[in-house]
């Protein structure tokens, strides 16, 4: 299989009424060549909408789809340059796993000598080459999700979109596809778009990841940024563990103010030894998280979640907790953040 | 109650409904060999070929029976031509109506036959369609609309969305799209209605009679005039030609239909 000269993917102004509800609004977005990107939001928050916009199966009310710089947006699903794979997989049942990753390039009236050879050289790709001839019916459902992916994969698309790819797969196998995928997107180079509602498999197979809420993109940047940076308080507690806390921080300690402070759980240390910045704090509830464990630490100022390392606390235990990092939000936005010296 | 009283009263009841399924088949075939059978007598009197040649050689019957192979297969493709694309869009289009139109399917089978061939027939006499190949057509058309419709609706319904945007996502046209995944993926389904009006039409005997008789003769129209005329044997030799296509296709297609294909037909939304 080649390296295809993906395209990038430009979206502007999108919006989507459906059944009278506004769905998507004003949408921006730009992905480069190459790139993937995750639009990973709750359920309901129009990431799905967006992707059937960009495979053709819905139309916008209004705003532009380019593909490679080519406008998409009146073309229908069989014109675009892009493939998708199905949350489902949607494998034809009546067609064996070849013949389903032949159909594409039938339909583009391809030699039957260059169907035979791009159709093996795209289940070599995803390792399923001895199950060629099986029907979908036959193979397991990670054997199904990668036939998919061959059927998107053999038509060389411009762009590949895949929809909540990995749902479907029990939790092992879902780590593992999701490194295949990544391992064959960045060996392919092509441009994709995931749509998941998992904050931890968009984090580890993205390049940049739209954070969706109520049809508009929170935010669109590095996994990395978006953890460390997020804009919004939606995007600090969607991605990541978060103590929420109402009020403002002043010398370590949480007082009443406007806006919101958040913690997150590993800048909250917990010690047995005093802290010229931390304050007396009980050891309330110890959850055992493999690794690590999760402490709930009762301070007079607020409840706070930590996570330590190594042996942990018992219940009861008294000891000193400060606050390493932190943001601050107004009004859903972030205003600040601070950390101690 | 005991293991073996439970089972013995399984194996009688099954036996029950074996003898009332066989037992007049049984009796129609040996009488279709019987010289003469009469009261009180348990078995004929003695074995005959007679009537077989009787009905082989009776040329009004082999008319019967070619009218009968030329109207089924017909009615079939009529039917299917017609109500398939309904189906289609019964299964997959909401447009208003939709439920009234799904129900009044229904209205040909919801009035006793007779009422409806009577009338009928005047609206043919005004059309000049009595005693015409077209006429019989309409009737047994009619008696398959509910079969070819239902059937077949719930077959393209089951067919997930997903498959069929899954072939438009490859580069498939509608129409290709169409051909290449949802009718092979309702195709057992639209098999079982395409036996089903092969079979009712291949048994319409009160419309075909009103409407064709005496011009066109079918095979279960000429069952009538058979009983009336000949001796009984004669008709139970053309009642055993009469089942062997049912018998044959049902035979053919009993994979199909053993799936929940018919039930299929009555989940339809």
């Amino acid at each position: 299989m080649t390296t295809s000269d993906s395209g990038g993917l430009e979206i502007e102004g999108l919006h989507k009424v459906l059944g009278g509800r506004s769905i998507i609004h004003s949408l921006d977005m730009t992905v480069r060549p190459g790139e993937l990107v995750s639009l990973l939001g709750p359920s309901g928050c129009g990431k799905t909408t967006t992707l059937r916009m960009i495979a053709g199966f819905l139309t916008p009310d209004a705003g532009s789809i380019k593909v490679g710089g080519r406008e998409v947006v009146h073309l229908g699903p069989e014109h675009r340059p892009s493939a998708m794979v199905f949350q489902n997989y949607a494998l034809w049942p009546h067609m064996t796993v070849a013949k389903n990753v032949a159909f594409p390039l039938k339909l583009r009236k391809r030699p039957k000598a260059e169907i035979a050879e791009r159709v093996d050289a795209a289940l070599e790709l995803v390792n399923l080459l001895h199950h060629k001839d099986s029907r979908p019916a036959r193979i397991s459902g990670g054997e199904q999700q990668r036939t998919a992916l061959a059927r998107a994969l053999v038509q060389e698309p411009e762009l590949l979109l895949l929809d909540e790819p990995l749902s479907n797969l029990d939790a092992k196998l879902r780590v593992k596809v999701r490194e295949d995928i990544r391992e064959i997107q960045q060996r392919l180079g092509i441009t994709t778009v995931i749509v998941t509602h998992d904050q931890e498999e968009a984090m580890s197979v993205s390049d940049r990841i739209a954070v969706m809420n109520n049809g508009r993109i929170e935010q669109f940047s590095t996994p990395a940024d978006l953890y460390g940076t997020p804009a919004t308080e939606f995007v600090a507690t969607f991605i990541g563990s978060l103590n929420r806390l109402e009020g403002a921080i002043k010398d370590g300690r949480v007082v009443p103010g406007p806006g919101v402070v958040g913690i997150r759980p590993e800048d909250v240390v917990f010690g047995t030894e005093t802290h010229p910045r931390g304050l007396a704090a009980t050891v309330e509830r110890v959850v055992p998280r493999g690794h690590f464990a999760e402490l709930h630490l009762r301070r007079e100022d607020a409840v706070l979640r930590a996570y330590v390392t190594g042996v942990p606390p018992a219940v009861g235990a008294s000891g000193c907790a400060r606050i390493e990092k932190w943001l601050e939000f107004e009004d859903g936005q972030l205003v600040g953040q601070g950390t101690a010296e | 109650m005991p293991r073996a009283l439970s089972r013995g009263v399984v194996v009688l009841l099954a036996a029950l409904l074996a003898l009332f399924i066989i037992g007049p088949l049984l009796w129609l075939a040996m009488r279709a060999f019987a010289a003469s059978w009469t009261y009180p007598d348990l078995l004929p009197d003695a074995w005959t070929f007679r009537w077989w040649s009787v009905v082989f050689s009776d040329r009004a019957l082999g008319v019967a029976v070619q009218n009968s192979l030329f109207f089924a297969p017909i009615t079939v493709l009529v039917s299917a031509v017609i109500c398939l694309p309904a189906a289609y869009a019964f299964a997959r289009f909401e447009f208003p109506g939709r439920r009234f139109f799904l129900i009044g399917v229904f209205a040909a089978n919801s009035f006793p036959k007779m009422g409806l061939f009577v009338s009928l027939a005047a609206l043919f006499y005004a059309l000049n369609l009595m005693n015409t190949i077209l006429g019989i057509l309409v009737v047994h058309v009619l008696g398959t609309v509910v079969f070819m419709t239902w059937i077949p609706a719930a077959a393209f319904a089951a067919v997930p969305r997903s498959l069929e945007e899954a072939a438009r996502d490859a580069g498939a046209s509608k129409l290709r799209t169409f051909f290449s995944v949802t009718l092979p993926m309702a195709l057992p389904g639209i098999l079982v209605a395409a036996i089903m009006s092969f079979l009712s039409s291949f048994d319409e005997a009160q419309g075909t009679y009103l409407v064709g008789a005496p011009d066109y003769m079918t095979m279960p129209t000429q069952m009538y005039s058979l009983v009336l005329n000949y001796p009984t044997q004669v008709a139970a030799v053309f009642s055993i030609l009469l089942a062997i296509p049912s018998v044959a296709l049902l035979l053919a297609a009993h994979k199909h239909i053993v799936g929940g294909h018919l039930a299929e037909g009555f989940q339809i939304k």
